[in-house]
């Protein structure tokens, strides 16, 4: 087994039309085992859950079991209920699920048998997405390579495709020890560094091991996202703790390193949370999965519609198991994501330009309000897609995207298309300025950086450092 | 003669060199440890209250409490010739299973800024490390972190520690995305900090009630 794979770089765009970047359509779709095809011209709901606060722990497991034997079969009756055509259902895993890789199986199986017995029954077709944690973390420096971690991770990987999940999903976490320094800083040399130089190493390693087990059983290697990367910005600019122009460029460079995934046998549904997963559809031509409105569960975005723009199938993210009026929490959620959806299969069903109309509507209700919005419609994503595969390596291309976004915005700020708080603006210069005297080599900058950020928080031989 | 308003303008604004140097000006010209404290202090309380009303990025409080930590060790001896010390010890960190060190990390430094002593665990900390730290450094104060409703019952699992080992005026602050002011007092805390900003004067107000 190789370590890893030889990246196969994209030098051009799937999409390089704005009117062909839209939900629902992807040039490359992925069918699943029971012949959903995702991308294929049919907008899937994806429905995530979590539990309410409860120690997972052993005792606790049978508990733990039933909950989610009772959140699935709520979610699939009202799936049933509403005729959707077919759906996803993600189960994220909790830490210690995925430390004991066995409690995530037990319940992989739970929700497999449940899909099955209502593919039997009622036809109703369905694929499971595992998204194991990255616990690697939970040891500070974290190990990346090897351990008891990286083991465990792999088999929960391995014993949850085993039992049925369909599609093999994480939120890595390479770069992130000197990232959130970065955020906080709003030092966008350092972002680069940890997305461009840590994250895509990381990447290339780890998507290696899980598109191998994807295919040893016969699975499909999904995708990743930058969710504690460009996420986590998002929600500190919320907190108006660093400028939403900076959780913008942030963005953009984090399509860099989520790219990676697919260059190592990634072919989607990329992840929901990866809200840098429009630029990527454009670069790669897969379907992906994004959220946004029916997100508010679980965080606040700026991006509620826009990101509905460009998706191949429409999550929560993840809501708690609680009772609400109309039910149980998830199946409340499944029944918007498919009313989310309908109205989406139904302007596709008309034709390409209601398809459009639609999409457009989407653009224009979020992409004026919020920077990292704007970033987003598809013009803006096909433009920072463009930048990331004519630079000759991921460093450049990092840089690129980073002065692509912050000249977009700059352009939307001139034409009146954005609008932004007055005290955003001076950090477009300062964020111009910075990457502007980065150098041109990596090994330079790499040099740089190993010389300014603090090197105790990871292991460098793990990074090829 | 040195202006301390200059000094505290100095890291209103991060310049560390200027700070530093005024510091040293300060010294030199045998004004005294506890003003020149102040004044520090002061700074970052003004830069504190502009983050409340969102007229500065946490960033620019970041330089801000670069440019006082440097100061600091400029005026550290003299503050221990004269027995300055801060009036109490806190100790913070994420709570068990919890990786997220964004917000216990700006809390930490408000209260670095505020004066405070301060040590931080740093993250996924079992509460018999928390109830240990709180006893080695006769703590005041406890603040605990949590950003996911999963890690909310190790919150409540380390007040209990806490509880029980009946540790003399100990207050324990609690805060993250998910903590409201409900499951503070459910679980028995003294106080919920909402933000990073507000975490300062819920403790100074909580050290003289």
């Amino acid at each position: 087994m190789s370590d890893r794979c030889t990246p196969t770089r994209y030098q051009t765009l799937a999409i390089s039309n704005p009117d062909d970047l839209y939900f629902g359509t992807a040039p490359r779709p992925v069918r699943t085992r029971q012949g959903m095809v995702i991308g294929g011209g049919v907008v899937y709901p994806e429905l995530n859950f979590t539990l309410p606060p409860i120690s997972v722990e052993q005792s606790t497991h049978g508990r733990i079991c039933q909950q989610y034997r009772e959140i699935i079969t709520g979610a699939l009756a009202r799936a049933v209920e509403l005729e959707t055509p077919g759906l996803v259902i993600e189960f994220e895993t909790l830490p210690p699920m995925t430390e004991n890789p066995q409690w995530a199986i037990d319940i992989t199986k739970i929700l497999v048998d449940a899909m099955e017995g209502a593919h039997a029954k009622h036809g109703l077709l369905s694929a499971l997405r595992i998204t194991p944690n990255d616990t690697r973390e939970f040891i500070r420096p974290p190990v990346m390579r090897s351990g008891q971690k990286w083991d465990d991770m792999l088999a929960t990987f391995e014993g949850c495709a085993a039992a049925g999940a369909e599609l093999l999903s994480i939120e890595s976490v390479g770069g992130k020890e000197v990232h959130d320094d970065a955020l906080t800083m709003c030092d966008l040399p350092q972002v680069i560094f940890a997305l461009c130089v840590m994250g895509v190493r990381d990447m290339q390693f780890l998507w290696t091991q899980v598109s191998q087990i994807a295919k040893r059983h016969r699975a499909i290697s999904a995708g990743d996202t930058a969710c504690g990367f460009g996420n986590t910005a998002m929600v500190l600019a919320e907190q108006k703790l660093i400028p939403r122009v900076f959780a913008a460029v942030v963005r953009a460079v984090t399509a860099v390193r989520s790219l990676v995934a697919y260059e190592c046998g990634a072919v989607g549904p990329g992840k929901d949370c990866g809200y840098e997963n429009p630029i990527l559809k454009a670069i790669t031509g897969y379907p992906m999965a994004m959220e946004g409105k029916t997100a508010a569960c679980a965080h606040l975005s700026p991006v509620g519609n826009i990101a509905a723009a460009t998706c191949d199938t429409w999550s929560n993210e993840s809501v708690q198991n609680i009772r609400l009026l109309g039910g149980m929490a998830p199946t409340c959620y499944m029944e918007q994501l498919i009313y989310d959806c309908r109205l989406m299969n139904r302007a596709l069903a008309h034709g390409r330009e209601s398809a459009l109309m639609l999409q457009g509507w989407m653009v224009e209700s979020d992409e004026g309000l919020d920077p990292q919005a704007y970033v987003l419609a598809p013009d803006h994503a096909i433009a920072i897609a463009r930048s990331i595969v004519v630079s000759r390596d991921y460093y450049t291309a990092g840089k690129t995207a980073a002065l692509t976004a912050v000249g977009l915005i700059r352009q939307g700020l001139r034409s009146g298309r954005l609008k932004l708080n007055a005290r955003e603006v001076p950090w477009l210069q300062t964020m111009q300025h910075a990457v502007e005297e980065l150098p041109d080599r990596e090994s330079t900058f790499i040099d740089q950086m190993m010389g300014g950020v603090d090197t105790s928080k990871f292991i460098a031989k793990d990074y090829e450092l | 003669m040195v202006n301390l308003q200059n000094l505290a303008d100095a890291i209103k604004v991060g310049n560390r060199a200027e700070a530093t140097k005024l510091t040293r000006q300060a010294i030199d010209e045998k004004v005294g440890a506890k003003e020149i404290l102040e004044a520090m202090v002061g700074a970052m309380d003004e830069i504190g209250k502009k983050f409340q009303r969102n007229e500065v990025f946490v960033p620019e409080m970041l330089i801000a409490s670069r440019a006082m930590k440097e100061s600091m060790a400029v005026l550290e001896p003299l503050l221990v010739k004269a027995g300055i010390k801060p009036a109490f010890t806190a100790v913070i960190g994420t709570v068990a299973g919890d990786l997220h060190d964004i917000g216990k990390n700006l809390v930490a430094m408000m209260w670095k800024g505020a004066n405070f002593g301060v040590v931080d665990l740093g993250t996924n900390v079992s509460p018999e490390k928390f109830l240990a730290a709180a006893k080695e450094h006769k703590a005041r104060v406890v603040g605990l972190s949590a950003l996911l409703t999963t890690t909310m019952p190790a919150m409540k699992q380390t007040v209990a520690a806490l509880r029980a080992a009946n540790l003399a005026g100990l207050k324990v602050v609690i805060g993250g995305a998910p903590i409201t002011q409900e499951f503070a007092t459910e679980i028995g805390a003294d106080a919920f900090a909402p933000d990073a900003a507000s975490a300062v004067e819920m403790v100074r107000k909580l050290m003289v009630a």
